[in-house]
Order: C-alpha cells, then structure tokens, then sequence
C-alpha cells in the first residue's frame, strides 16, 4: 500500500498541473490548449493565446510547484533535524535575511533580477551569519542554533521596518508589501530557469542523505551508534535546506505556513520515516502550491497575495492535523 | 455703593478687553474643511506641510513660506522648482500613524501652522487636534478631494495670507475641469479609451477603479480597466495574463523603465495598448503628472491625458500649455529644451 502512494500522490500533481494551466482570466478552450502545444513543436511565431499558455501560465505553474516542493521539502528536513514538528524553513531566518535583500534592492530601485539576487543572497547570508555565531557560542548545541536563528531573524525584521520607514510611501512601499506577502504573479521563463538548477543541487544531498537523516532523526547518541556523525550531516542539510528556500523565496517572495504544514500532511499519508517522507512532502507541496497560486490569480480580477491564501489554508489545517495525529507518532 | 462697584468692574473688564484685544487680533479663526475652528496667525512666514499632497499645495500658493519638505524632491526635479524651495531640508512626514517626525522635532522647527491636504476624516482631525493640543502649532486640514480642489486653493490661499494668488489659481484650476467635461462630453461611452495604470517596473502594481491612483484617469473620461474587490479602490497586484484578458488600449506607465522594456516582454506583447505603441510614461517633474502625490500636481496631469487620451480633440499644442501652468502654478519659466525633457518622460 505504502509504496503506491508516491505514485499516485504523482498522478495528483500532474493532473492539478494541467487543471491549473487550463484556468485562467484569458480564456482558452482545453482543445486548443492541445493544439497549441501542437503548434508549439512547430516554432514560429506565437499567437495571444500560446503566449498566455507558454509565457504566463505555464512558467507560472512550474514556479508554483518549485517553490511548493522546495518549501516542503526544506521543511520535512527540518523537523527530522531538528526533531521538532513545529520547525519550518525560515526556523534559521533564511526568510527574513531574504526579505530584507528584497525590499533594500526595491529601496535602491534596482531591477527585478537584481531585486531576486539580493533576496537569494540575504537569506544565504542570514543563515551563514546564524551557523557562525552559534558555533561561536557552543558548537553543535541545537538550542544554540535555534536562539540565534530568531535573533538574527528578529534583527532582519527590523532591519526590513527601518527599510519600510525610508521607503517612498506612494512608490516603493506597495511593492515591498506585495513583496513580503508573496506572489508569483510576474513570474516569467526565465525565473524559472534561474530557479530550478539551485532547487535541484540543494534537494539532491537530501535524497542522497534520506537515510541518514532519517536516523538522526532518532537522536544525536542513537545515530552515532548506527555509525552516523550528527556534526557534518547536520551541517550539510542545514546547507542544503538553506539552498532551497532561499531560491525559492527570492522567486515568489515571502510564502509561509508551507514548510511547516505540508510534511505534517505528508507523515499522515507515509508515516514519520525520512526516506519515504521526503518525495511524499515533495509532492504534496508542488501539488498544494499549484492549487493555491491557482486560487490566487482567480478567486478575483485581481491578485490575492499568495501567503495569505497559504495563511489562511494552513492555519486551519494544521489544527486539523494536530487534531487528527494526537494519537500518532509525531516525528 | 453696590451699584458704583458694579459698574467698577464692568468697567475694568471692558478696559482689560480692550488692552488684551490687539494682542488676540493678531490671530483669526477660520474653519478649514473638516468644520474645525483653526487659530490662524495674521502673519504666516513658515508653514509646515504635514505630507507630500500638502507640500504641493503649499510649495504652489506660497512656496517662500516652506520651511522644508516631507519628502526632498529629486536632484533631477531642482530645474523646476523655485531658487528657494530647491535646497530645502526633508523634515519628515506628520500623518498620524508612521510618522518621521515627532512633536518635538516639530516644535524645534518653529512653524506657524501646519497644513495638511488630503483626507478631512475623523483620523486626521483627531490628529490635528492632538497636534494642536500638543504643541499649540494650529493645524489646518484641507479637503483633498479631487473635485473640491479649486476651494482648497481658495481656503489656503487665504490662510497663508495670498488671497489673490489663492483665486487665480482657483480659477485656472476651475478651468481645467471645465475644459475636461467639454471635451468629455464630446466623447460617446463606446469610443472612451480603456487605460491601465502601470505601475512600478514591473507595471505588474495598479490602481483599481475607484483608487486615488487612478482618479485621474477616471476623471478625463478614461475607463480603468482594473476592477478591484471594493468600490473604494487601492493598489493591488495583478498578472499579465489578466492585463491581456482586460485588453487595455492604453497603458499610463509611472516608471520609465517599464516603457522602454514591454515592448520586449513576451508576456506584454499581445496587450493591445502594447502592440499599437500606445504605452505612454507620465511625466514626473517636479511632481508626477499621474498617480502620486496625490495632490494639485495631477491638474498639469489632466492636461497632459486629454492630449494623450483624445489626440484628435486637441489642437492645440500641449508643450505651450503644460509651459504656461508651470509659469502659473510652479512660477518656473521652461525653455522649449525643458518642455522636450519633462514630456519625454524624464
């Protein structure tokens, strides 16, 4: 049984994604959705409806289930290291070190590659920041890194209201509120393709390490018994799960509640071990990201911030799974 | 004996009025525009502007009187503004919650009113009446509606003690309206333009209807494309696909960036305002023409959409017009090089 559920926890995604890239304000018939494709394997010059379909739609799609798989997945190792359920990716500040890059580069009127850039590089920044100072104060002590991660989270945070005061009122500061609720609204192709190779370096030590990380998850003294050193592993996920939301968020802003909610989703369906956990939180994020960027972009003409649909879903959610999971094992 | 103390008394009452009246005679009380009794010095020599709306009304009535700016205006927009309100100091913003400048500052600052131009609400007088009580500086509020604009001036101008400049720009301001609804009127619902306010870089931020951004827009008879989620209005967010499903034939664009690149960009290209080069950057100096502040500086915007939105309708020459309401409203001469750069979105 439990080995069937990847498979069809794949069907459900791939059959969201094409939902998904059939909805949309530009209306266009599911036959010529079809041709379009068609016609696209031909080259040549596109026509409205294939620019919605390949410049907009699709590339907004991918993004949505890039940054829903890297936020779960980033989550799901996590709350294995950290053997904590309720960790979630920014847990080390990766999200406010980005949000602060994003809204100085909006400050200084920069462009949007620029705009991501700074993003990416805050939330790397923020974590390295974070690793260095609790090794500083007492290597290898989880609570350590935990402290310092909300520290130095805290202290991005209020580097982002100082930015907020200086902004222009009527300019800049729409865009860095849009900004920190999250959004993929201007999403192109070539965002994607900027995105996709940092996700896909920082998931592969994850997959590589599934079962190690998956002992630790037992226990520092337990793990090094079965011949597992906490130390590096916990270094390298940090790294990798760094890697991954920080890519992520410079694409679609500020997005939370998924890393937390979805590997919780997931442990329901494939239980608390690491190696099946990890592609079930995968799936589960690209697939629970397409539906809600598909809600945001048309529960109204216009955009619904992302990370107050993820809010308000998760939120309720997560009671509801805390409710459900009282009498299972918690990771 | 009774009587003769009584009239004693009422006598020196009467003589201490009289002695105390000069001293109360050099203020006046004036309602502003959201009915409160304001405290009005005779003699106004530094006002301060509580917000960016309010620094243009001032800078225009009586711009010797600024004694800085919410917000220092850009290097680039120095050519046209007057010697004396270039180097100004940026003193921060009064408006209420967020604000840059505290009481103290304020006081240090030494204004003899405040003026706010916006909205008369129950936030802002409460504001001002916290301001005044705090402070003793009066604070006048004037109404910002857009429509309300030519007894704004007029209210001003009086307080600030330029009566006269305060009616002529009334009645230049009236005119520009009138010439608006002319022109309007002329124009039957099916051929109005249906125009999209692009704002940011990305033009991916709008106003939608009924948005103090897009007021304008809607004032000279330009359909907003942008339905929003309450009548009011406000800046949202939207995607392209939804600009393209709205198929706006004109694009107002706020930064010059954008212009230049959506051409470029796949996802703009099937938009009809795109493909038929109709995307159009409001000018921006001193003031933005469109959009923000949201303040006088949008009557030259007007002007300035009339020729862009009904090309056929207006004969006359933009630059020479956009040229005289700086002379009136700015008190800045333009050489036809200036005019060229202001309008071609410098």
């Amino acid at each position: 049984m439990r080995a069937t559920v990847p498979v069809l926890l794949a069907l459900l995604l791939v059959a969201v994604m094409v939902v998904a890239a059939g909805i949309g304000p530009y209306a266009i018939a599911p036959l010529e959705i079809l041709g379009a494709v068609i016609r696209r394997a031909g080259g040549g010059e596109m026509d409205a409806a294939e620019t919605v379909l390949f410049q907009i739609r699709l590339p907004r799609v991918l993004a949505a289930a890039l940054v829903g798989a890297a936020l779960s997945a980033a989550g799901a190792a996590y709350q294995s290291l950290f053997r904590n359920p309720l960790v979630s990716p920014d847990i080390l500040g990766v999200s406010s070190g980005a949000g602060f890059g994003a809204v100085l580069g909006i400050l200084l009127g920069l462009s949007v590659a620029a705009i991501q850039l700074l993003a990416f590089a805050g939330g790397l920044a923020t974590v390295a920041v974070v690793a260095t100072l609790a090794r500083a104060l007492r290597g290898g002590d989880l609570l350590v890194l935990v402290l310092s991660g909300i520290v130095v989270g805290a202290l991005a945070s209020a580097a982002i209201s100082l930015v907020k005061v200086l902004a222009d009122p009527y300019d800049q500061l729409p865009a860095i509120t849009f900004w920190l609720l999250g959004s993929l609204a201007g999403v192109t192709p070539a965002d994607v393709a900027a995105v996709l190779p940092f996700v896909v370096v920082g998931l592969l030590p994850l997959v590589l390490l599934r079962w190690r990380i998956g002992v630790l998850s037992l226990g520092d003294d337990e793990a090094r018994a079965l011949g597992v050193e906490a130390g590096p592993l916990r270094a390298a996920v940090i790294g990798a799960a760094t890697l991954i939301t920080a890519s992520a968020v410079a694409v679609s802003g500020v997005v939370g509640w998924v890393g937390l909610m979805v590997p919780h989703m997931a442990r329901l369906l494939v239980g608390p071990r690491f190696d099946r956990l990890l592609p079930a939180s995968v799936l589960v994020g690209a697939t629970f990201m397409v539906a809600a960027d598909t809600l945001a972009r048309s529960l109204a003409q216009v955009e619904v911030p992302l990370g107050v649909l993820t809010a308000l879903i998760g939120g309720p959610t997560f009671v509801w799974l805390l409710a459900r999971s009282r009498r299972r094992h918690l990771p | 004996m009774i009587g003769r103390n009584r009239c004693r008394v009422l006598c020196a009452v009467i003589g201490l009025l009289v002695v105390a009246l000069p001293a109360t005679g050099s203020a006046r009380e004036i309602a502003d525009s959201a009915g409160r009794p304001v405290e009005v010095p005779d003699r106004i020599s530094r006002v301060f502007a509580a917000g960016p709306p309010a620094a243009v009304l001032v800078y225009m009535l009586a711009p010797e009187t600024m004694i800085g700016w919410p917000r220092a205006p850009r290097e680039a927009a120095s050519p046209f503004l007057v010697p004396s309100a270039r180097a100004l100091p940026e003193l921060g913003r009064l408006t209420g919650r967020g604000d840059t400048l505290g009481f103290e500052r304020l006081m240090a600052a030494e204004p003899d009113i405040v003026v706010d131009f916006g909205s008369v609400g129950e936030t802002y007088r409460s504001l001002a009446d916290r301001v005044t009580a705090q402070t003793g500086i009066p604070y006048l509020l004037v109404d910002g509606r857009f429509d309300a604009i030519p007894q704004s001036l007029r209210l001003a101008g009086d307080v600030l003690g330029v009566g006269e400049r305060g009616e002529a720009l009334a009645e230049a301001a009236q005119a520009i309206f009138d010439r608006v609804d002319r022109t309007v009127a002329t124009v039957p619902d099916e051929d109005r333009p249906r125009v999209y306010l692009a704002r940011g870089r990305e033009g991916l931020e709008t106003g939608t209807r009924g948005s103090i951004n897009t007021e304008i827009i809607e004032r000279v008879g330009g359909v907003n494309v942008a339905e929003g989620l309450r009548e009011k209005g406000g800046i949202v967010q939207v995607s392209p696909e939804q600009v393209i499903a709205w198929a706006p034939d004109t694009i107002i664009a706020l930064d010059r960036d954008f212009t230049r690149e959506v051409g470029d960009r796949p996802a703009w290209r099937p938009v009809p305002a795109v493909r038929s080069g109709r995307v159009f950057t409001a000018p921006a100096l001193p003031f933005s023409f469109v959009d923000f502040p949201p303040s006088l500086n949008r009557l030259v915007g007007m002007i300035w959409l009339l020729h862009v939105l009904y090309p056929d309708r207006m004969p006359d020459d933009l630059g020479e017009q956009v040229g005289a309401f700086y002379t009136l409203f700015y008190q800045v001469d333009l050489s036809d090089a200036d005019i060229d750069r202001l309008l071609g979105g410098g």
